[in-house]
């Protein structure tokens, strides 16, 4: 069993090229100087990431007013996305880890559940209910109140309503591993409730703190099936990709992708740098 | 012992957000929904309790052919993604060593940190009409025109393989890392040949993690929403695509609302049933992943 | 049984515990122990676990409350003082050193939270950590520290804010063996320079008789005896204090007095001479140093206890090793000093040998 056979070395090998062939599609293809994202390749260009639109009739990513604001977008619902998931998943990490009160078990489990409703679901539901809430909100005070209609708002909630699990456990893997007698230690040496949070417990918290908002920036920022339920007239990205992506889109698409792996792969190895601090 | 009242108001507003996020975002819009799916339009804006959404996902064909599909589509491809991903994880787990071993690990994570859409876009580069594949086909001589490979169940069942394989290998990698290597070695000694110690040892080790992998990979498929419709295009046929028609284009919101609770029900069984059949709680088979 | 130490009110003592109790639910981990602390001393606290003296001490540190009874420093109540607001410092058990601070951080913490200024803090860590032996380690991660160092800093940060006690909770248990032989010392020293007083918990014989002026043996949430360590060794109150400090042997009969001394008759029949008190039944104890072994009985003569046996083992430990010696009317065979020296250096498993001792070093209690 340690020595492995040559087929399946090949078939390991295989694997890899199978699993990087798209990507590596995608990337190459921002560079080709053609007006469709497909071969033959028609030579080198970085018209698809900063030209103006004079080469092809359609200008690149970063001076198109649709993939900027699709990405602005995209930012405006991960980075509250993110803040809020570190804040309440903080907060649940301590109730789950340190309070004791009856119904704990089921409040754990409740937490664990929105990991198995399907996106599509979560959307729909907050969407209805959102609606309901909205309309007998409005009724009642006599006043719009677009937040709760299908826009940013809503997609940050819907977001941040099975996002939250996942910073949750994140946080509450960490606090498991905190040696109560640490925070003992601080207290008996003279610092008060407040000061021992702030530096002892908080500090040891640190690493998953920055690990849990990256994730959640990233899950943010990719999340398809939920957004596309809840969005208004302002696209986040996945939802403009995929809006391209039906239509016929330009090899502007691939430069926002490779943007996009590049962002990836700098939050990884962010990640991955603060996982080997931790250690 | 009587808790102080300051302690009681502490518990309570550390409980308040996990409460609100629970209550407003999870409890009641699916309590909205069931709500929903239960009421019928007897006259313009008004509605009344009964089963017609349901009887109409029953008497019209295209919507229980779709879910039915779906579903066993979505077995297929947890079936398939299985096979595919164990020797992949038997692989990183106990042969690859050391530096190795972290980069094969590290090299399967990266993929799937990029969005869907990216790779979606990537097979329907290769895949499509004009796409890589069909140039290469005809560079080399092996085809004379244009190959479609897009927009067929074959495409479909590649994009979701290629989405659930993490999500397999992660589980597995886990689960295999475990098996003490000397309880493999006094397999062989005693006389097993490769296949009765992988069959009779291996596995049986595994078990957690390949239910912890199909389960996960099974609620991803079933509730995808981009890889059938974009590479599946009109035959992509996937149940999320009729919720969201129903929702989104047709405005028909109790009908949505009845099939998002079969999509719930449909996921919600097989999870529970593949928890039950092999004695594994939801907590620990999600922290396999 | 309960040794009650009058709580002198005098501000002579450091610490009084004034009859604590402390109860979870209907279990009493700490049963109305009572005892004084003298300023400087080292005073221990043994007994094995779950006797209650973790429980006893986390009250001292203010981690826990007393369901009853009272517990003063330099006279003072602390019944109601929080943990972080008493002149107590504690030394745990972890050690506790501060994973994301440096070990003068470390050091520095207690000061700060007192409103020291960072400058002075730091200066004053620094002298502390060159009292210790570590200077020039202020700069250095906690976690780069071998075992020894790390105890050292656990020490140092208590010690800079000069407490009026320091407690220890059994911060040698994590130390390998030649290293906790080595920090006994070392620990004693360190008490002896800075004149502090200690109160140290363990479970460890050994630790406790080495490095305490007085011990208190703790069992069941009661204190069976405080004493010097040489009181406790020599004249166990106890017959619990008398098998659980040292090694023993253990017989158990049926007494009956006889003149002076206490006559035990073994289940065999055989009797043995010891002084104490018992009624019927009777636990007997006799160290084994105090067993004499002669290969001629007459040269054991005058002892009242004298017993034919022969060698069974030879556990030989260096300076600690002893001999099992199977003897006549002994349900256990009887352990005694190995000699390495004189006519029976190099006796061997099987060899004949007489044993005996004297009635003053038979301890004999009621069971």
């Amino acid at each position: 069993m340690n020595r492995p056979s040559l087929a399946w070395k090949l078939y390991i090998a295989a694997f890899y090229v199978f699993l990087f062939a798209p990507l590596l599609i995608v990337a190459i293809f921002a560079f080709n100087a053609s007006p469709f994202p497909s071969p033959p390749w028609r030579g080198f260009t970085l018209e698809w990431f900063t030209g103006s639109g004079a080469a092809f009739g359609k200008p690149g990513v970063l001076t198109d007013p649709v993939w900027l604001s699709s990405i602005g977008n995209s930012f405006k619902v991960a980075i509250p996305v993110a803040l809020l998931a570190v804040l309440v998943g903080t907060v649940n990490a301590w109730v789950l880890e340190r309070a004791e009160f009856r119904g704990k078990t089921f409040l754990a489990m409740m937490m664990l559940w929105p990991l198995v409703i399907p996106g599509v679901v979560l959307g729909i539901s907050i969407l209805a209910f959102f609606s309901r809430l909205a309309n007998g909100l409005e009724d009642w005070l006599q006043t719009d109140l677009d937040f709760l209609r299908p826009g940013l708002s809503l997609v940050i909630l819907g977001q941040l309503s099975f996002i939250l699990t996942i910073s949750t456990l994140i946080i509450a893997a960490r606090l498991r591993k905190f040696d109560r007698s640490l925070e003992e230690a601080a207290f008996d040496l003279g610092a008060s409730r407040t000061r021992v949070l702030r530096t002892v417990t908080l500090p040891f918290l640190r690493p998953s703190l920055i690990g849990a908002g990256l994730v959640a920036l990233l899950m943010s920022f990719e999340n398809f099936n939920t957004t596309l339920m809840l969005v208004g007239s302002d696209a986040p990205l996945p939802i403009t990709m995929y809006g391209q992506m039906r239509e016929g889109a330009t090899p502007a698409i691939n430069a926002v992708s490779l943007l996009l792996m590049l962002g990836v792969g700098g939050i990884a190895s962010v990640f991955a740098l603060t996982a080997k601090a931790e250690r | 012992m009587m808790q102080k009242p300051a302690q009681r108001l502490t518990l309570f507003l550390l409980l308040a957000p996990a409460i609100l996020w629970l209550g407003l975002l999870i409890v009641l819009p699916h309590v909205e929904i069931l709500v929903l799916s239960f009421s019928e339009r007897v006259a313009p804006r008004v509605y009344a309790f009964g089963f017609r959404n349901y009887l109409e996902f029953f008497t019209e064909p295209l919507y229980w052919r779709t879910f039915a599909r779906t579903a066993f589509m979505s077995i297929l491809v947890t079936a398939l993604t299985l096979v595919l991903a164990f020797p992949i994880a038997l692989y990183i787990a106990r042969v690859a060593q050391g530096r190795v071993k972290a980069m094969l690990l590290l090299l399967c994570l990266l993929p799937f940190w990029v969005s869907e859409l990216v790779r979606t876009l990537g097979w329907m580069m290769l895949l499509r009409e004009t796409g890589v594949v069909s140039y290469i086909l005809r560079a080399v001589g092996a085809a004379d025109q244009p190959v479609e490979l897009l927009y067929n169940d074959g495409a479909v069942i590649l994009g979701l393989v290629y989405g659930g394989l993490l999500f397999m290998i992660v589980p597995l990698a886990n689960a295999l890392e475990s098996l003490e290597p000397a309880v493999v070695e006094a397999g062989f000694d005693l006389g097993g040949s490769r296949w009765t110690v992988l069959r009779r040892i291996v596995i049986p080790h595994a078990m957690p993690g390949i239910v912890a992998g199909c389960i996960i990979v099974f609620m991803l498929t079933v509730g995808n929403f981009a890889t059938p419709v974009l590479l599946g295009g009109k035959n992509g046929l996937w149940f999320t695509e009729q919720i969201y028609a129903q929702f989104i284009t047709r405005f028909n919101w109790p009908q949505g609302a009845a099939f998002g609770m079969l999509l719930l029900l449909l996921s919600s069984a097989i999870v529970w049933l593949g928890l039950r059949l092999t004695g594994q709680s939801l907590g620990t088979t999600l922290k396999q992943a | 049984m309960t040794l009650c130490i009058g709580s002198v009110m005098a501000p002579s003592t450091d610490l009084d515990i004034v009859r604590v109790t402390k109860r979870f639910g209907a279990h009493a981990a700490v049963d109305d122990v009572s005892f004084s602390v003298a300023p400087g001393e080292f005073f221990s606290i043994l007994g094995p676990s779950g006797c209650g003296k973790t429980t006893l001490m986390r009250m001292i540190a203010g981690f826990e409350h007393p369901t009853s009874g009272d517990i003063r420093i330099r006279g003072q109540s602390m019944i109601g003082v929080p943990a972080n607001r008493r002149p107590v410092n504690m030394v745990f058990q972890s050690l506790a050193l501060f994973p994301m601070m440096s070990v003068g951080e470390n050091v520095a913490y207690g000061l700060t939270c007192r409103g020291v200024s960072r400058a002075e803090a730091e200066e004053r860590a620094g002298r502390m950590l060159e009292r210790v032996g570590l200077k020039g380690f202020g700069e250095r991660r906690v976690t780069a520290l071998s075992g020894g160092q790390r105890q050292r800093v656990a020490i140092a940060r208590c010690l800079v804010l000069e407490p009026t006690l320091v407690l220890l909770d059994e911060p040698l248990g994590a130390l390998d063996l030649k290293l906790r032989e080595h920090m006994k010392i070392e620990l004693k020293q360190l008490q002896g320079t800075f004149n502090t007083t200690f109160a140290y918990i363990t479970h460890d014989q050994s630790e406790a008789l080495v490095m305490s002026d007085r011990i208190a043996v703790m069992n069941q949430g009661r204190f069976e005896q405080v004493g010097s360590p040489r009181e406790l060794y020599h004249n166990p109150a106890t017959p619990f204090v008398a098998s659980f400090v040292g090694e023993t042997n253990r017989l158990q009969g049926e007494a009956s007095a006889s003149n002076g001394a206490i006559a035990v008759r073994l289940p065999s029949g055989a009797v043995v001479q010891g002084q104490g008190r018992a009624g019927q039944a009777a636990l007997a104890f006799v160290r084994p140093e105090a067993v004499a072994l002669a290969q001629d009985p007459s040269l054991l003569g005058s002892l009242p206890n004298r017993f034919e046996g022969r060698v069974s083992a030879v556990l030989f430990d260096g300076a600690a090793s002893s001999l099992l010696i199977d003897t006549a009317g002994f349900a256990e065979p009887v352990r005694a000093v190995l000699p390495q020296a004189g006519p029976l250096a190099g006796i061997q498993v099987g060899a004949p040998v007489h044993v005996g001792w004297t009635a003053d070093a038979m301890k004999v209690f009621a069971a």
